[in-house]
């Protein structure tokens, strides 16, 4: 699985794009979330508030009850800013 | 049409070229974005834009198809900058043609608020204190809102 990051989450993880093997058990966003958290100290403290925390999957907003799929694209990013 | 692009744009030029050879078209109305600085303690040297490729031009896109589908728009253009930008330059242009004002006008506006709450584009601000995200304004929000129903 594709992850990407972008604005703050992608300077505070220190990382703008990895590719993932999806953990067994791991079915929804909200999951995927929980996982990349557990990671280390930059995930954690990234993540830790995730109501400023917004996912798109194949490049669709989506909520964290989300299924995912191995070949999924998912980005991890804050509310959005632009105009 | 849809235009992502790091370089700037002429406001005329653009406007002409949207209207060029339909003479069904009435009017066009027209938005331009700026890069601010209020100044004191929030001096804001310059902003830098990121946005997500590909799902950037697909929401936008999204949003143009749903304009047209709301108003009797004869053309449309969004153009949104990225990368690094100074006070007092162009960031996004909205225009909209319509044979009366008051489709392009709502349009216009339309188009402006859900590009704001919809558009994957991050922009962070370099200031005296160091660089600093811009957050999510709830007016932004509201405005989109308005919009919905």
């Amino acid at each position: 699985m594709k992850i990407l990051y972008f604005a703050w989450l992608r300077a505070r993880i220190g990382c703008a794009e990895e590719e993932v093997s999806l953990p067994a058990g791991i079915a929804d966003v909200g999951g995927l979330l929980d996982w990349l958290s557990s990671r280390g100290p930059r995930y954690a403290e990234a993540l830790r508030d995730l109501s400023v925390v917004r996912v798109a999957v194949n490049q669709e907003y989506v909520g964290r009850d989300h299924p995912l799929a191995d070949q999924d694209e998912v980005a991890v990013f804050p509310p959005v800013t632009g105009g | 049409m849809i235009r992502v692009q790091r370089e700037d744009f002429d406001i005329g030029a653009e406007l002409d070229r949207l209207a060029a050879g339909n003479h069904a078209i009435g009017g066009i109305a027209s938005f331009v974005g700026l890069v601010s600085d209020l100044g004191g303690p929030d001096r804001v040297a310059a902003l830098s834009l990121e946005h997500y490729p590909g799902m950037t031009e697909k929401k936008l896109a999204e949003i143009e198809l749903e304009a047209h589908r709301r108003w009797p728009l004869t053309a449309s253009l969004i153009i949104h900058r990225y990368g690094r930008l100074e006070p007092g330059e162009r960031i996004v242009l909205v225009a909209t043609a319509s044979p009366h004002r008051e489709a392009a006008l709502a349009a216009c506006h339309f188009l402006i608020d859900w590009l704001k709450t919809d558009a994957p584009f991050w922009k962070s601000e370099q200031t005296p204190a160091g660089e600093r995200w811009v957050e999510r304004r709830a007016e932004d929000d509201a405005a989109k809102a308005r919009w919905q129903g």
